[in-house]
Formats: structure tokens, sequence, C-alpha cells
């Protein structure tokens, strides 16, 4: 059901060019104050094509599951982390939820929010999706027994500088689209009508290469020009769901949802400068590239782990980040959908990843990672949380509604 | 979420009520008569859409409902009046229009509101709004709040509009309005 309404193929070569054409005319027009101008740059019958304007693409919010998790990532992503009041109960946490339902139902599909001051800027979606997220915070208002055992922080890393600014929080708004006007206009949104429950407790934004620079389905790069993500699921593929979505070990409320979590990254961009390039590929195992092991030539070669230099060294380093974050075991796998960031002089990576169960998936991952992994010399885990993510909502319904029918 | 706006054909024991704890000048017999006579009911051919009341404390006084009126008929349709028994028993028609001295005031608007036959009629902060007096109890964000609506025939349409916090919408009272002018400005 999250499947995107993509309209056309990917642009053309020809067709980018012709968008830019446009593009220059619409510069021309705006100083010559006429439109004639612009008719007269395209030929007869020509009009813009959904290549070159694509505000108008949505993803259905209602369904069995939310989106923003097996949708193609989008360009842009908020994360952010609200503190409920002491005083919300039950009955507030539901009217919570149904507000921020109502609001993502609507301006998800390009209509504006109830009550919606700048309802012009609801207007262009641009493949907009607010997934919603709970903390135990959230859980336990609601019902302390309805608590997974995996929500809550995760066990402590070595390598962990965790700040409390960054971590935790009772809710969740994951809010990602290809327009970053749409975005802001979203979150303030869905702020409005937080702010009589709970304060904003951090607010992360996070960045991939805009739409349509790439191909769809292209790996990201992060900050530190690595092909980032290439073993990961896709959500077409029949393991996808098993890592993913919650199923009969879940509690019932959360079936058809998944688990989230969260990790601020930090990444030390000026002492990486100081590595060469062959000393960069040899921590991670990967060429930069395109993203092949160094055993291989193309991305998603198979590292061949085995493999041995002339003078008995391994090729993929012991140390190297592709085998340390490898496992035998089937179920130690996630769901990757992470945005690069920059703030405040800061820099790096916001790893959101979605399982069944982070206990089981993503700790003992991070575990091998965090007793050796080379990329740890330049990289440091500054935030984490959990949140449960419930399953979607049907029409009527609201975000979370299963919590309240257990 | 779904905003529920049905008309009654059968007045239920809460519209019976609510007739009779607010709208004095009619009866339910008129009502229930008014309904059954013919198809063209106002209240059955007026929608309304996206519907809020701004939240509010009880200790505030008043609030505001707004939404989009939409009349599918091939007549106009005038609303005469609107009640919400669950929380207010003064409940008016509201237009913003410019005072004397050309600052924006709100006043009753006697002749009620008018849904164009074929088109809509917004009920908006700044604009025509039903007033909410004397409330009864806090309104609290995500809450809801039962409107009905009374049309000139007679009909009545019930809505329920979700409470949405909202900073605008803070129009000052008409001085001339009654007794009302007594400083609370804020809505």
């Amino acid at each position: 059901m999250d499947r995107p309404e993509e309209e056309g193929a990917r642009p053309s070569r020809r067709s980018v060019l012709w968008g830019g054409a446009a593009a220059a005319g619409v510069g021309a027009v705006a100083l010559s104050g006429g439109d004639a101008l612009i008719r007269s740059l395209r030929s007869p019958g020509e009009a813009v094509s959904a290549d070159q304007v694509h505000g108008d693409r949505t993803h259905p919010f209602h369904g069995a599951r939310q989106a923003g998790i097996a949708t193609p990532p989008q360009a842009h992503a908020r994360f952010v982390g609200v503190d409920l009041r002491e005083d919300v109960d039950s009955d507030g946490v539901r009217r919570l939820l149904t507000l921020l339902s109502d609001d993502a139902a609507r301006l998800t599909q390009g209509r504006s929010a109830l009550a919606d001051t700048e309802p012009e800027l609801a207007s262009c979606p641009a493949g907009l999706t607010v997934t919603l997220g709970f903390g135990p915070g959230l859980v336990e208002r609601v019902d302390p027994g309805l608590v997974p055992d995996w929500l809550g922080p995760l066990p402590e890393f070595d390598t962990d500088r965790l700040e409390d600014g960054w971590s935790h929080g009772d809710l969740l708004l994951q809010v990602c689209g290809d327009d970053p006007l749409t975005l802001s206009h979203t979150v303030r949104m869905l702020l409005k009508d937080t702010r009589a429950f709970g304060s904003v407790r951090w607010s992360q934004d996070g960045f991939r290469r805009s739409y349509g620079a790439e191909p769809q389905g292209t790996t990201m790069r992060n900050l530190f020009g690595q092909v980032d993500g290439t073993v990961n699921p896709e959500p077409e593929e029949a393991d996808f769901d098993p890592v993913v979505w919650c199923g009969e070990g879940a509690p019932a409320w959360l079936r058809g949802g998944t688990a989230m979590v969260l990790r601020r990254v930090s990444m030390d961009v000026d002492e990486w400068d100081r590595l060469d390039r062959p000393g960069r590929e040899d921590s991670v195992g990967r060429r930069l590239d395109n993203g092949a092991p160094l055993t291989g030539e193309e991305e998603h070669d198979e590292p061949d782990l085995d493999a041995m230099t002339p003078l008995g060294f391994p090729v993929i380093a012991e140390y190297a980040h592709i085998r340390r974050a490898r496992s035998e075991d089937p179920d130690e796998r996630i769901f990757r959908r992470g945005y690069n960031y920059e703030s405040e002089g800061d820099a790096g990576l916001l790893f959101a990843c979605y399982q069944r169960d982070p206990s089981r998936q993503f700790v003992p991952i991070q575990r091998r990672l965090d007793e050796l992994d080379l990329l740890n010399e330049w990289i440091t885990h500054i935030g984490s949380a959990v949140f449960a993510v419930p399953p979607g909502c049907a029409e009527g319904g609201f975000v979370g509604q299963t919590l309240f029918e257990a | 979420m779904t905003l529920t706006a049905r008309s009654l054909l059968i007045p239920t024991a809460l519209g019976v009520s609510l007739l009779l704890g607010a709208c004095a000048s009619t009866t339910p017999a008129e009502e229930d008569t008014a309904v059954q006579e013919g198809s063209a009911a106002q209240a059955d051919l007026v929608s309304v859409s996206d519907s809020w009341v701004k939240a509010a404390a009880a200790d505030d006084g008043m609030t505001a409902a707004f939404g989009v009126l939409a009349n599918e008929g091939g007549a106009d349709a005038v609303i005469v009046a609107a009640s919400a028994e669950e929380v207010s028993d003064m409940v008016e028609l509201h237009e913003v229009v410019s005072g004397d001295d050309g600052t924006m005031v709100m006043r009753e608007k006697d002749d009620g509101f008018s849904v164009p036959a074929g088109s809509e009629h917004e009920l908006s902060p700044g604009a025509d709004h039903i007033m909410i007096m004397g409330l009864a109890r806090d309104l609290e964000p995500g809450a809801e709040v039962t409107v009905t609506l009374e049309f000139e025939d007679g009909s009545t349409h019930e809505f329920t509009a979700p409470v949405k916090d909202f900073e605008g919408a803070n129009e000052n009272y008409d001085g001339d309005h009654g007794d009302s002018d007594d400083g609370h400005g804020d809505h």
C-alpha cells in the first residue's frame, strides 16, 4: 500500500535539458514582466510535463502500514522528538493522535490542515509523508502493560557519547518530502497541534540528493563520500517484510507496525580529510567510486571476506566496517533509511533504521561495530532514540488507535 | 478523521432536548414536520465540511466554530440559528464588520448566514462564524463539539467539529452588543 504514485518515467536527459530551458524562461519572464515570452520559448502544444513539475506527487496516508518507511526515501526529512506534559493522560494521548492524524491525512494529500493559517503552503505535497512513532512515555500513558520490552533506551555502547538533548522522547514526528517549504509548513502545523500536549525535545533535519538528481533507487552517499546503505532489504523483496514489520511476536497493537532506532552519528569530516583514499576505502572495505567491495567490481557484488593479498593479509580488513557489520544470523538485519545532517558546525548521519525488534536486530550489529570498526576513529554516536511505529489507520481512524483497542 | 455531518430526519432524544433548551422559537414538532414535508429541506441540501472550533477554557467564556457550508440545492439556504447544547446555551451567528472607528468588530448577524444555491459559504476567523458564548466547560484540543444548525424552514443539521489550538480569531466584540461589552475582547 505504500507504493508511491510515481507519474511518468524518470527524466530523460532531453527532458532535463528542457526543464533547464523552461527555468531560464521563468527567470527571463520575471525580468520582462510578461508571459508572452515564456509561451514563445515553448514549442506549440508543449505543456510543462510531470518530469519537470513534480510537486503534486502524493503517497497514500491511510492504509495498513504507515507511509514513510517502505516509501522511497525523499530528499528531505525532519525528525522531531516531543516530550509530553506530565498531565497528559490516556484521553490526552488519544486527542493528540487524532489531531495529528487528521493533519497528516490532509497535508500529505496536498490539502490544508484544519485551521491552517497558510493553506497555500499545503498545495505542493511533493511526495510528503508523515510517520508517527511512540516512545515508552506515550505508551505508558495509555497502558504501561502495552510497552514492548525493547521500547526504551538501548544498552550502552563503549564508543557512545550520547547527549540527552539528542536522545529519547515520548513522541516522534517523522516528516519526509521532496519540497523543503512544504516540509517546514507540515512540521509547523503538526507542532501547533502538539504544543498543548508537550514540547519539542529535539529536531533533526536531514537531506539526501534533491529529487530527480539521480535515478530513484540509487544508494545514497554520506558526507564522507561513501556509498552508504548497499546491503539493505528492498521493499519489493520477499525478505523485507519479516525484517521490518512486527508480527505475531509483537504486542497486538503493534502488529503491522515496526520499531525504529534513530541514532545521530557525528562524523569528523575534518579528521577524515587527513586520510588518503586507500585508507578511506580500507576502513570500510568498499571502493569510494561505486561502493563495490574491495574484492569486487560492482556495488552489489558479494564481498569475499576470505580473499587475501599476496602478502597474506585479508583484502577486506578485520577492522573493516562491512566485515564487522555482517552477521551469519539472518535475524540480524535491519532496514536503513538514513539522512545526512549538517548543523551548527557539526555534520553526520541521521541513522534511521526499522526492524521488528531492536534488541535482536540493531543491538547485536551495533555491538560488533562498537567492539571493532575502524570507522569509529571518525564517527561518534551522539544521539539515540527508540520508537514503536504503530500500523497505519483507515480513513476515519487515527494512528495509534490500536493502543486503545488492546 | 471523518467529520460526520448529517441532517436529522428524525430528531433524536438529544436533538429534542437541544431544541427545547436552546431554540425556543422552534418546537420539535415543527421541525419534524418541516423535514418530513418534502425532500427539499434546506438541512438536507447543505453539507458542512472542514469544521473546527477554537480551543478555549471555560474561563475564557467564549469561542467560535468555523467550516465550509455547501448548498447543493437550487435555492438559497439560510441558517437562522445554531446551538451547541453540550457546551453552551448561548450560541449566535456572527459577522465581522468595520466599526465606526474603522476597526474590525464582530456582531450578531441578524439575517443569518445565507448559503447561495449551488455554492458555498465559508465560516472563518475574521469573517462569519458561529459564536459560542458562556462556555460550560473547557474545550481542549482534540475534543469534539457537536453543533446544530437551524435553517429558516425549521430543518436542522448537526455536525461534529474537532477542537483546534488556534492563536487567531481574536476579533473585537462590537461595543453595541447588549451587555457583552465588558472587556473580554478575546474569544
